[in-house]
Order: structure tokens, then C-alpha cells, then sequence
């Protein structure tokens, strides 16, 4: 080995043997090279960056929506000093009032709806490749599911400035649940708080849009980004390399992939 | 192991459980609103049928698992010569061994525990918004500010100590009396039966004549011989008859008292048709539903149970 230069032995010293030290005990150097150092498909183009594009969005939602949670106020009742109620009056103060508020609530309202096109024009470029394909077909599944959990994130988003807008379009949307056969009636009665909108339904919407809806969106993504890392980008249909992989030939008893029968060790 | 063998199917056997379990479930959720007998004997159904249901899944990958030799302790002048020979010679042991039910045993507590803290989280999720929603009656004043068969826009707070968010509408019309000599009022709800919009009266509203009374009331005349919906265009007639548009049944109804020559409104009723006009009115009367659920014909049978009919 070459000789190294003070100042190299100095920045492995003040570097490199930290992140040892690090990925010694946690594997995080280790994660994030597997994470992000992937190999991908040679012809891949700017569709392929789509997802990371709704990824950004839904960061852009998360952090306005938690500083705008700062300065919210999910109530009904009547505000004495402006007559109106507390939440269409912060609504009116984050926007008109507070320094830079119309900026920030500007990104999360025209931000959810880009955050909703991004997803359609990532799913229509996933269609369009056959990037569903095996063994990608839970990559498409837990995409579904980040696509009806954004729209839920709309739809309970919508009611929060407390406006007639907000207010009747809610009122539509619980009673379209409503006429779902059945369980319909009951659905919109939990939506709801009760039996009409009412202070119940400004909080339970709120605490929806802010904690259990985005939790379950989160989880979500992880899983996606995840099975994307795991089985890599697959390669546009006019590609020369193959897209996917070829379907092993089913020999083994069921479950041996698994390692769920003993003795067999586990797949991979 | 190779890449061979994940692309088989690996489907259970047939199995009736997993509808048994379900019918636990949904008895369980309908007994969290009805009666904790019916909730306990749901419990009692899923807590079952999901232990037989995992057993029948379970068979076959069970089935395979090989008898595993268990630990034995040989006994200690065997154990110098030659133990495994003596090991060897050993009748095989049940299957079932001491980890298995460690396994299981460990899995079953932990979900006992996790339903035990769940369970009344979710209940406090989900039950308010079931329980204690019965509204006040709402007095409307004198009856002497309601002439006779001509529409009056009444709103009134359905529950003033919650505030002007449950301010409601209501088309109130005095039909005289019926030929029976009762008084009779029209008290139509103003929410349209599609889907829940505000519908308003089809004519000028007299707002010279507009009055406030102490409790919140406000009062409109109103010159309106037909109702109509802005946001999807339903049109009533003036018994809240449907004329046109996409809603499926007449407008809802209260039911009113008149006390101390006060008119107080009751509870809603939804109503299938009414045929007739004011004081002779028929009116096909149904306990209130959602917006947008048929109360008659066929389709109501899509709705068998409405909360606000069990729970009031």
C-alpha cells in the first residue's frame, strides 16, 4: 500500500473511523450504501424519477403540515375577538396575519394536490412499463394502498379551513359513505362524530389528517421504497436488458423457500 | 437454498372457520354498540373459530415438521459408558414439545394482552360517535307567527350549549287544522335527502318580516311553492315530494308538539312519498335514515340496521 499523505491519514482519522465505528455496532454506512449505491438499467430516463418526485411532495406535506399544526386551531366554537369560529379564523390569521404564513399554507394546499398528480403519473408510468410485473406485483399493491391513504389525507385535509366550501363538500362526501350498503349508515355516523358535522367531526378529522392517516402513509412508503430497493428499477419495455427476472422452475415442496420446513434453510 | 420453489402455490386447506371468525367479529363490533352480552358472546365466537381456523391453517406445515429429539438426560452411569447408544434406544417423544408450547403459549398471552388494552382504546375511537346524540326538542316560539299556508324558514341551535354549529333549518307551514280539528304543521328538515346539502325555498323571502325570538331562533316568511338543492340540482315540491334530480325519497320531517301555544319541534322521521297536500296529507312515515338511503322499495333492504334507529 501506497504511502499515505498526512492529511489523508488525518481525514481517516476524523472521518472514516468514526463511520467504522458506526456501522461497526448500528450497519447504518453498510444500509445507506445498499440504499442508495444501486445499480440501475442504463437506459433509464427522467420517468423513473417519478416516485421520487411524489416522495418529495409528500416530505414538502409533512413538514408545512407540521408547522401549520402550530398555529391551527381545530374548533368549532365561536372565536370572541373575530365572531368566527377558531378554526376558520387561524385559517384567516395564518394566511392574512402571520409572516409567511400564506406562503407556508399555500405549499401544503397546492401541495396536496401535486403530491395526488405525482402519484397518477407515477402509477400511469409503472402501467405503462409492465414494471408491475413479477416480482414486482407487491411494489404496485403497497403503491394502491399509498394512493387511497393520499386521497383519505385529502378528503379529511379538505373540511379543516372550516369554510362553506369545506363544511359541504364534507357533508356530500360523508353521506356518499353513507349510502354504501350496510355498514354505509354506520360509517358515516363514525365520520361524522354523530349524526350531523359537528364540533366532533373537526377534531376527529384533524386528528385523522395529522396522526393516523400520515402514520399509516409513512409505513406505507417504507414497505415501497423498500421492496423498490430490494428488487431494483426494471428497465423500460424497449430495453435491451431483460426487465424482471426469469420465473425459477417450481420444484421444491412449498414453504422451503420460506425456511419454513425444518431443515431446509431459508431462500436467497 | 437456490432460486427454486417460491413460485408454487401455497394455498391452506378449505377451511369454514375463517366465516366463523368473521361472524364473531361482526357480532363483537355490533355488541360494542347494542349490549356487552352480545360483544362478550362475539369475543367468545372469534376467540374460537381464530384458534380453530389457525389450527386448520397450520395442518399441513405441522403435518411435515419431523419429531424433533428432545433433550434427555441420560442417567449418569449410562452417561460415562456410551449415551448415545442409550439416547437411540429411547421410545420417540410426542411431537408436541416443551418450545412448541412455550411458542404458543407466549404468541396467546401476547394477543390476549394486546386485545385487552386495544379493545376499549377502540371502543373510545369509535363509540361516541354512537352514544348519547339524542337533540333536545327546539321550541320555535308562538304559533301565532306561523300564518297559515305560507312557508316559514325557521332556524333554531339544536343544542345551544354547543353553539352555532348546530344551528339547523327548517320550512315550517301552518296547514290550519285537520278535519279532525287537530292543528297541523308541514315541518320540512332543510338537509336534502341525496346527500346532506342545504336546500333552499324556491321564492323571495321576506326579510321585512324577518323576527328573532330569545333562543336563537330566527324566523323567515317565505313565498315558496317548491324546494331546491344548489349543489346537485334535486327539486321538491311543496310537500317535499321529489319533482326532479337525483334525490330518493321526500324530504325528512319532524314531528311537533304544540305547548303552552308554543310549536316544538320532536325528532326526524324519514318519509317514503306523501300524497295529498297541508292538513290532508298521507305521509309514508319511516324511522330517519342517512341521506341518500332508500327507506322503501327494495333497495331500503340494503340498509337493514341505521344507527340512529337502534341507538336513538
Amino acid at each position: 500500500m501506497a504511502a499515505k499523505s498526512k492529511r489523508q491519514q488525518m481525514v481517516d482519522l476524523a472521518v472514516l473511523a468514526p463511520l467504522d465505528w458506526i456501522d461497526e455496532r448500528t450497519a447504518a454506512v453498510r444500509a445507506t450504501k445498499w440504499f442508495l449505491f444501486r445499480n440501475v438499467p442504463r437506459d433509464i430516463s427522467w420517468g423513473q424519477t417519478l416516485g421520487s418526485a411524489a416522495l418529495t411532495a409528500f416530505i414538502v406535506q409533512a413538514l408545512t403540515g407540521a408547522i401549520l399544526a402550530m398555529y391551527y386551531k381545530p374548533s368549532a366554537a365561536i372565536d370572541p375577538v373575530t365572531g368566527k369560529p377558531m378554526a376558520y379564523s387561524s385559517i384567516e390569521a395564518i394566511t392574512d396575519e402571520l409572516t409567511l404564513g400564506w406562503l407556508v399554507r399555500g405549499m401544503h394546499r397546492w401541495g396536496a394536490s401535486v403530491f395526488i398528480i405525482l402519484l397518477f403519473l407515477h402509477m400511469g408510468r409503472v402501467f405503462l412499463f409492465g414494471a408491475y410485473k413479477y416480482p414486482r406485483e407487491l411494489n404496485w399493491i403497497t403503491g394502491v394502498l399509498i394512493l387511497a391513504t393520499g386521497m383519505l389525507m385529502g378528503f379529511t385535509g379538505y373540511l379543516l379551513p372550516w369554510d362553506q366550501t369545506a363544511y359541504w363538500a364534507t357533508a356530500v362526501g360523508i353521506n356518499l359513505n353513507g349510502t354504501a350498503p350496510f355498514a354505509g349508515p354506520w360509517l358515516a355516523q363514525f365520520l361524522a362524530g354523530g349524526p350531523e358535522i359537528g364540533q366532533n367531526t373537526i377534531t376527529t378529522f384533524y386528528a385523522m389528517h395529522m396522526l393516523l392517516i400520515p402514520g399509516a402513509l409513512i409505513a406505507l412508503i417504507f414497505v415501497h421504497i423498500y421492496l423498490v430497493t430490494r428488487l431494483g428499477v426494471a428497465s423500460p419495455p424497449w430495453s435491451k436488458e431483460a426487465a424482471g427476472r426469469e420465473r425459477p422452475p417450481a420444484a421444491a415442496p412449498a414453504g422451503t423457500r420460506a425456511g419454513l420446513v425444518r431443515g431446509s434453510g431459508g431462500g436467497d | 437454498m437456490s432460486d427454486t420453489g417460491h413460485d408454487t402455490r401455497h394455498v391452506p386447506g378449505p377451511s369454514l372457520w375463517p366465516i366463523a371468525f368473521a361472524i364473531g367479529v361482526a357480532c363483537l363490533l355490533l355488541g360494542l354498540v347494542i349490549s356487552w352480552i352480545v360483544a362478550a358472546v362475539g369475543a367468545a365466537i372469534a376467540v374460537v373459530a381464530g384458534f380453530l381456523w389457525a389450527r386448520d391453517v397450520t395442518h399441513d406445515v405441522r403435518g411435515e415438521v419431523p419429531s424433533i429429539e428432545p433433550e434427555t438426560r441420560a442417567v449418569a452411569d449410562s452417561a460415562s459408558t456410551g449415551a448415545t447408544a442409550v439416547v437411540a434406544a429411547d421410545p420417540p417423544l410426542p411431537a408436541y414439545t416443551r418450545s412448541r408450547f412455550l411458542e404458543a403459549s407466549t404468541l396467546g398471552v401476547g394477543a390476549a394482552i394486546g386485545a385487552i388494552v386495544t379493545l376499549p382504546v377502540l371502543g373510545f375511537m369509535v363509540l361516541p360517535s354512537f352514544t348519547n346524540v339524542e337533540e333536545d326538542e327546539a321550541d320555535l316560539g308562538p304559533i301565532e307567527n306561523f300564518p297559515e299556508s305560507e312557508y316559514v324558514i325557521a332556524t333554531y341551535l339544536s343544542n345551544p350549549s354547543v353553539g352555532e354549529v348546530t344551528r339547523r333549518t327548517a320550512f315550517v307551514r301552518n296547514n290550519g287544522q285537520t278535519d279532525a280539528g287537530e292543528p297541523s304543521f308541514t315541518i320540512l328538515y332543510s338537509r336534502c335527502v341525496h346527500l346532506g346539502c342545504p336546500v333552499q325555498p324556491n321564492g323571495p323571502i321576506d326579510e321585512e318580516a324577518r323576527q328573532e325570538l330569545e333562543n336563537g331562533v330566527e324566523l323567515r316568511p317565505v313565498l315558496a311553492q317548491s324546494f331546491g338543492c344548489p349543489c346537485h340540482g334535486g327539486l321538491y315540491d311543496a310537500e317535499g315530494n321529489r319533482q326532479a334530480g337525483p334525490p330518493v325519497r321526500s324530504m325528512d320531517r319532524y314531528t311537533f308538539s304544540i305547548k303552552n301555544g308554543r310549536l316544538v319541534l320532536g325528532e326526524l322521521y324519514a318519509v317514503g312519498n306523501v300524497s295529498g297536500t297541508g292538513a290532508s296529507a298521507q305521509i309514508s312515515r319511516y324511522p330517519w335514515s342517512v341521506p341518500g338511503t332508500h327507506v322503501d322499495g327494495v333497495e331500503a333492504w340494503l340498509y337493514p340496521i341505521v344507527p340512529s334507529q337502534v341507538t336513538g
